[in-house]
């Protein structure tokens, strides 16, 4: 087994003009996800969904502090499971079926060390 | 001793048609891709001595898959875990043992075939085509980094990058050496079609270049599209490709004419097509054309299968082949595709019908750039005796197209065109 971190990106505008139908839509796909994750042979292990980037501070070089994310994107990282999985497909087929209606997600392996 | 000669080009041939077979062998053991490829390389170089000594074995394969496997379990015994830096492939079958090298004894039990597993992970839809089309060629036809570069026209440094990230992707991502399961099975052999496809086309048309057909490419690929064609003998997709492959080269030695130049299908000399590659991708396109609905390639085939069965260009069954564009471009819709159709269409109802077709796609953004679509709207310019604007569309065309011989052919239909009035 190995653990993947599924890094969801998605437009942070369309959230902050979306309905609170559409928010509660959401929030339902989550919870529906969670749910189905094993049926794919795999596992979660955490997850966390992220304030957006307009809260983001970054520390360049150990020092200098700018307001604002690292990279600006259109697309920001929103949010993360961590899974672990067999294998890229079963991670792969974790990703599709992760929500993430105003974007798309990255699948990445985590590094281990022995 | 056998004849030094004789072995080399018995080597020589085990490599072409069995190199795939024996690495596939040999990863099962390893579950590296890179020390199976060694210990693969090893065992070619040792035929070359041990035949001479020993002869050539009745079943050159076997004979090099026990030695590559049985080189491996040695190199696996005495490197320690220590000098692993990537880990192992992912299988679904556990460690291998003592039973994988089963085929020791003489005469061999039957090793599995594990070729369809080496190309689904070389084309595995997490590596991008690139990617997937130079693994491919290093891993399941044995060609050399050197050799791949030099098919895709790229430096020896920039394809040994390509080839070890996407080994290093495979190892680390863990993608997994197997066989997909039934359902995924379909979309990932699509992928090993288009992959196929893609050495064939580049071989048949360079890009760029002096020679028009880059010949090592279009055998490599047909090779490679008959190998699918045994391990998936029921798959209609595949019939359709080893069937449009074999139409479409059938016709190889008639494309251009001995001074180099371009010739046309109206022009090439019909006797000297591949009676054999024709009959037997003929039969191809009738099994691949069961399947509902039938793959973009199959119809491919079918209208190759049209234009190769035709005795004479006057022949052309030319309302057929509108019908198959008119399928094709449901199953597969494509500006490019559209072309061909609008082309077919000015040969079956004349030249201006043809050119309103080609007008209707003049807005489509993915041809804009594209050289072929101003080449056929001078050809039905030319035929309508629009000469101005002929020539306006061949001096268009020329701009657009990089490939030398073509580039002589457009050239001379424009001076045939004279210079006219101003």
């Amino acid at each position: 087994m190995a653990q993947y971190l599924i890094l969801i990106y998605e437009d942070e505008a369309q959230y902050a003009t979306a309905t609170p139908e559409v928010l509660g839509e959401v929030m339902q796909a989550h919870n529906d996800f969670a749910a189905q994750v094993e049926q794919h042979g795999a596992k979660l292990l955490g997850g966390n969904a992220l304030q957006s980037t307009g809260t983001a501070t970054s520390v360049r070089g150990g020092s200098e502090v700018t307001d604002g994310p690292f990279v600006e994107t259109k697309e920001a990282l929103g949010g993360y499971y961590l899974v672990e999985a067999p294998d890229l497909d079963s991670a792969l087929a974790v990703g599709k079926l992760c929500p993430a209606r105003f974007g798309g997600v990255e699948v990445r392996p985590v590094m281990t060390f022995d | 001793m056998t004849d030094a000669s004789a072995v080399a080009a018995a080597v020589a041939d085990a490599h072409r048609r069995e190199w795939a077979f024996v690495l596939a062998a040999t990863v099962r053991v390893t579950r590296d891709i890179d020390v199976a490829e060694e210990c693969v390389q090893d065992a070619f170089a040792t035929a070359l001595t041990d035949w001479r000594r020993t002869g050539i074995p009745a079943r050159p394969g076997a004979w090099l898959t026990t030695t590559a496997r049985r080189r491996a379990l040695n190199v696996l015994r005495h490197r320690g875990v220590e000098h692993r830096y990537l880990p192992l492939l992912v299988e679904e079958d556990t460690v291998p043992g003592p039973a994988d090298l089963a085929d020791d004894r003489p005469g061999g039990a039957e090793i599995p075939d594990d070729r369809l597993r080496l190309i689904v992970t070389c084309c595995h839809p997490s590596l991008d085509r690139s990617a997937q089309v130079a693994l491919t060629l290093r891993l399941m036809c044995g060609l050399s980094t050197a050799e791949v570069a030099r098919a895709f026209l790229v430096s020896e440094p920039t394809m040994a990058a390509r080839i070890t990230r996407a080994k290093k992707k495979i190892a680390v991502a863990r993608i997994p050496y197997r066989v997909p399961s039934a359902d995924e099975l379909p979309a990932r052999v699509d992928a090993v079609l288009a992959v196929i496809h893609l050495l064939f086309t580049t071989g048949h048309t360079t890009p760029a270049g002096e020679e028009l057909v880059r010949r090592d490419l279009v055998e490599r690929s047909i090779e490679l599209g008959r190998m699918l064609r045994r391990l998936l003998p029921r798959d209609p997709a595949v019939a359709g490709l080893l069937a449009l492959l074999l139409l479409t080269d059938a016709r190889r030695e008639t494309r251009t004419g001995p001074d180099g130049r371009l010739l046309l299908l109206e022009e090439q000399d019909r006797s000297r097509w591949d009676g054999r590659a024709i009959a037997e991708g003929a039969a191809l396109v009738r099994e691949s054309l069961r399947a509902r609905p039938p793959s973009p390639y199959a119809l491919q085939a079918a209208i190759a299968a049209v234009h190769a069965e035709s005795p004479t260009w006057d022949d052309t069954d030319w309302h057929e082949i509108v019908a198959l564009y008119g399928v094709l471009t449901q199953v597969w819709p494509s500006p490019v595709v559209a072309l061909n159709r609008a082309v077919a269409v000015g040969f079956a109802c004349g030249a201006a019908a043809g050119l309103a077709a080609l007008d209707a796609l003049a807005a489509e953004p993915q041809l804009a750039g594209y050289g072929y679509l101003p080449a056929a709207r001078a050809d039905f310019l030319r035929r309508l005796g629009r000469v101005e604007e002929a020539r306006d569309a061949y001096a268009e065309a020329l701009l657009l197209t990089e490939n030398a011989v073509e580039r002589e052919f457009l050239a001379s239909r424009l001076r045939t065109l004279g210079t006219g009035p101003p």
